[in-house]
């Protein structure tokens, strides 16, 4: 490793390393991700949380899966139990921030105009304009997006894709990198199954595990209260997981797979 | 779709390595792509132009090397290669994997013209 310079030289690649390619001209081998920036702002967005022992939690989904109607049941359940803060990500307006403050719960809109995903930069502005003390939760409604909101690291420990039973159970396989990153995906407006006769939540299910993923599947209505009891004790089983890192100094990454980052800059 | 904030971060990048090198200009910049990093090299290629406009890497050739997508595992030991939406094990076809490459986006080298031309 060259501290001096930040190239990622090491024995093992050295020799690519300043080879002169021509009279006057030198090939630099440099191995480095490039959202590197993202990643390590994002780094320290989880340092914020872990010192307070918040669990930070990215909700990933296509434009109105039923995010924020989730949220704003489940701080409804939670609301005697943990303090919870969410921070809204939407394209030009409060409307979301507004129906979560209507639960009394504090809420701080990133209004991203053109942007399509959040980024750590964006998230640390935010948490900035909050008040952080005390809060166990903290929940980040990412822009409705399935492409690319999954590249970018926000500093979460967990990523939950919101699935809904409109949208068709093959999505999993048509956007593979969103539903890779998920820590646990969530199938949505389960009421609606009835009226529909194209969406099995079963086949939804092995499309994800077609990507190698073993996050949990939880099956739910938030409108209709259905299935929420399953994934509020995940959210207290979180907690509760997040809580025994902090207490060993330890921090977890969300499910978007940096390991294979730094195995190619190993062994690249 | 955000493709010209990578683009971005790539000029910044490449800008870092030819000030460390006392270097004039980039001649080539080679970036290692897995399809699933989500991003698409095409729409790369058209926005890094944008993005290096005016800089010390404007006459850069972008090389885009992509990267196979390659499975380790977990149960039965192989490596094998996969398919985007498909991430199983090509010789047990259990799910159980492990990605070793194709989720990369990596500036791997760049060349630098050391000397005015
Ligand atoms: N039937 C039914 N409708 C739901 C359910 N959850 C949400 N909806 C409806 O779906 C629509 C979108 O819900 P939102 O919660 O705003 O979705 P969102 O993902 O936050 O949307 P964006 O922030 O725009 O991406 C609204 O009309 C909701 O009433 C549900 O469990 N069942
Ligand atoms: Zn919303
Ligand atoms: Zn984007
Ligand atoms: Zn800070
Ligand atoms: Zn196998």
């Amino acid at each position: 490793m060259c501290d001096t310079c930040g190239c990622n030289l090491t024995p093992g690649n050295r020799h690519l390393a300043f080879k002169p390619v021509a009279k006057g001209a030198t090939a630099v081998s440099v191995l480095k991700g490039l959202l590197q920036k993202n990643d390590d702002q994002a780094g320290h967005n989880r340092e914020h949380f872990d010192r307070r022992g918040i669990l930070a939690i990215n909700l990933m989904s296509s434009p109105g899966s039923g995010k924020t109607a989730l949220l704003e049941a489940t701080l409804t359940a939670l609301k005697d139990e943990f303090t919870c803060a969410v921070i809204e990500g939407d394209l030009e307006t409060e409307n979301d921030a507004e129906r979560i403050r209507a639960k009394g719960v504090q809420a701080h809109q990133i209004v991203t105009g053109t942007a399509c995903h959040l980024d750590a930069h964006l998230v640390h502005d935010a948490l900035h304009h909050m008040n952080l003390d005390g809060v166990d939760i903290l929940f980040i409604e990412n822009v409705g997006n399935l492409v690319c909101p999954a590249s970018f690291d926000l500093g979460q420990h967990l990523n939950v894709t919101l699935l809904s039973t409109t949208e068709g159970d093959d999505k999993p396989a048509k956007y593979p990198v969103m539903f890779r990153a998920a820590d646990a995906m969530l199938i949505t407006k389960t009421d609606l199954l009835a009226v529909l006769d194209d969406f099995e939540p079963a086949k939804a299910e092995s499309h994800l595990r077609d990507l190698a993923n073993p996050a949990p599947v939880m099956r739910l209505s938030a409108r209709k209260d259905l299935g929420m009891d399953a994934w509020l004790a995940w959210l207290r089983n979180e907690l509760a997981a997040q809580r025994a890192r902090v207490a060993l100094g330890q921090s977890r990454r969300p499910a978007i797979q940096p390991d294979g980052q730094t195995y190619h800059a190993a062994t690249a | 779709m955000h493709e010209l904030a990578v683009a971005q971060a790539l000029v910044e990048q490449v800008e870092d390595v030819i000030r460390q090198h006392h270097a004039v200009s980039a001649s080539l910049i080679r970036v290692r792509i897995g399809p699933l990093a989500g991003v698409v090299p095409e729409l790369l290629g058209s926005a890094f132009p944008l993005a290096a406009a005016g800089s010390r890497m404007e006459h850069a050739v972008l090389d885009l090397v992509t990267a196979p997508i390659k499975v380790r595992c977990q149960t039965c030991g192989a490596e094998t290669e996969a398919a985007m939406n498909r991430l199983v094990c090509g010789a047990c076809g259990d799910w159980h994997t492990q990605v070793i490459s194709g989720d990369e986006l990596l500036l791997e080298s760049v060349e630098l013209e050391t000397v005015p031309t």
